[in-house]
């Protein structure tokens, strides 16, 4: 999958967490602007996961921080 | 110049708003005497211990007692050096024949608490390239091995076979697959899933790690543990435990069958780096093993207790962690931390000492009081505690 429909369908994957619905660029960070707290960056990793049928571990998930890393992490999960 | 501690200033506000309510500090507790295993001098109190690990009551046991004053005068107060170094003394090789004795398995290596290990056997078993599988509602010690390894750490939500068996499906063929879970989770005294999970976790060529620090002394027919219990325990790799709750001391260790185990002994930095256990602790400890094995009598009390006082706070209508009792611990679910330490407070006042427990330590960002049995509370203690739950609970506007 290229990177524009990996994007598109982790911004599906987003909306249902994303409550303020805050305009989501690459550059919007998970922790700061749409305030996930550990509980539900677990669920949302989950999705992710399943959704691309990946494994985001924890040491990857440390290094992302906002969405377009986190496009880019899993554009390259897939291989 | 950066203030290194002003990361610490959201929980350094959270503790001074709690405290301005004018509650008791819930952190700061003293016992100036301790009377029983269930009974201790609190604030100049008496108090019923409601809060403890001691599960099977064996810190006054006369003979376990005796074995430490006897190790203290033969063997002096410290052994000043690691156990590969100047720190094996006889006690410590008896009280890892203790717990081969007691889990009927080959392997047994003593850590100088549960904490260092957890920290070195996950951190030193799970390299870089390997996978760590674990349950997200892991102890500390269990996310700090984690951290301290190099392995992959792919966490799944708590209990649930399936996100469990997702992960493993998904790690690339060959990798080195290691699965963490406990026999009871402390926080609501819940247990796992073991036997089906361990099958499916062996189904993908995974060894397989088990804490059973909650669950020692008392669950399973010889008190070996939920695997036990499960029938499961022979598909364990490596048990983990501890000699600070059912045994009645401080010390923690890992049991395994591997048969390169021993080289642990080596290579295990929370091992080597540390100084041994005193002498009297471990003697403590073996007499406390080995009299655990023969302690049906007991065990069959603390499932009472645990099964009186469940029914009693649910009966009363408080919110409880688990739907049935699953292990010597019962979790009282609380609104916030702020009633919760309300709540708190008034069981000290009550005269009973039980656990806060609070966010980051519980799941889902709870606030729980956490009860946990002794086989020597008596009938007449656990009546008496549900009353005063009953009280504190209307005086903190709980019921």
């Amino acid at each position: 999958m290229d990177r524009a429909a990996t994007a598109e369908k982790i911004a599906a994957l987003i909306a249902p967490f994303n409550k303020k619905d805050i305009a989501v660029t690459d550059a919007t960070s998970f922790a700061g602007d749409l305030e996930f707290d550990s509980l539900t960056v677990m669920d949302f990793v989950a999705a992710i996961e399943d959704e691309f049928d990946i494994i985001i571990s924890m040491n990857a998930q440390a290094e992302i921080e906002t969405y377009g890393q986190l496009v880019d992490a899993v554009v390259k999960l897939q291989g | 110049m950066t203030d290194l501690f002003s990361k610490f200033d959201p929980m350094i506000q959270m503790r001074a708003d709690l405290l301005a309510t004018g509650v008791t500090d819930p952190f700061g507790l003293v016992m100036e005497k301790v009377i029983s295993p269930t009974v201790a001098i609190c604030n100049g109190r008496e108090t019923i211990l409601l809060g403890t690990y001691n599960y099977m009551g064996q810190t006054f046991d006369p003979d376990v007692i005796a074995a430490g004053k006897k190790a203290l005068d033969d063997f002096g107060s410290g052994t000043t050096g690691s156990r590969v170094l100047n720190g094996t003394y006889s006690p410590h090789r008896d009280v890892e024949e203790a717990l081969k004795e007691f889990y009927g398995m080959d392997h047994a290596m003593v850590f100088s608490t549960g904490y260092q290990a957890n920290l070195g056997i996950i951190s030193t078993i799970a390299g870089k390239g390997d996978y760590i599988v674990l349950d997200i509602d892991s102890h500390a010690s269990i996310w700090d091995g984690c951290k301290m390894g190099d392995a992959e750490v792919v966490p799944f939500k708590h209990n649930d076979i399936e996100a469990m068996e997702k992960r493993l499906r998904r790690i690339p063929e060959g990798a080195g697959k290691l699965v963490v879970l406990e026999g009871v989770y402390s926080m609501l005294g819940d247990i796992a899933p073991l036997k089906d999970m361990i099958a499916i976790a062996r189904k993908y060529g995974a060894m397989v790690l088990v804490d059973e620090a909650h669950s020692m002394g008392f669950i399973g027919p010889n008190g070996r543990g939920v695997a036990e219990e499960q029938g499961c325990l022979d598909d364990v790799d490596f048990v983990i435990g501890t000699f600070s709750k059912s045994v009645g001391t401080v010390g923690g260790f890992c049991v395994s069958n591997h048969p390169k185990f021993e080289i642990m002994r080596l290579v295990c930095r929370p091992y080597v780096f540390t100084a041994s256990l005193p002498p009297s602790v471990v003697a403590t400890a073996a007499t406390s093993v080995r009299k655990l094995m023969h302690a049906a009598d007991k065990r069959a009390h603390l499932w009472e207790n645990s099964r009186t006082l469940h029914k009693g706070l649910r009966d009363s209508g408080f919110q409880l962690g688990t739907d049935e009792p699953q292990s010597a611990i019962i979790s009282v679910i609380m609104p916030d931390l702020e009633r919760g330490a309300m709540m708190w407070e008034a069981l000290l006042h009550e005269g009973l000492y039980v656990n806060l427990a609070r966010p980051p330590a519980t799941p889902a960002n709870m606030t729980l009081l956490r009860c946990s049995l002794c086989a020597l509370h008596t009938a007449d203690q656990v009546q008496t505690i549900i009353g005063m739950f009953q009280r504190a609970g209307k005086t903190a506007g709980i019921l």
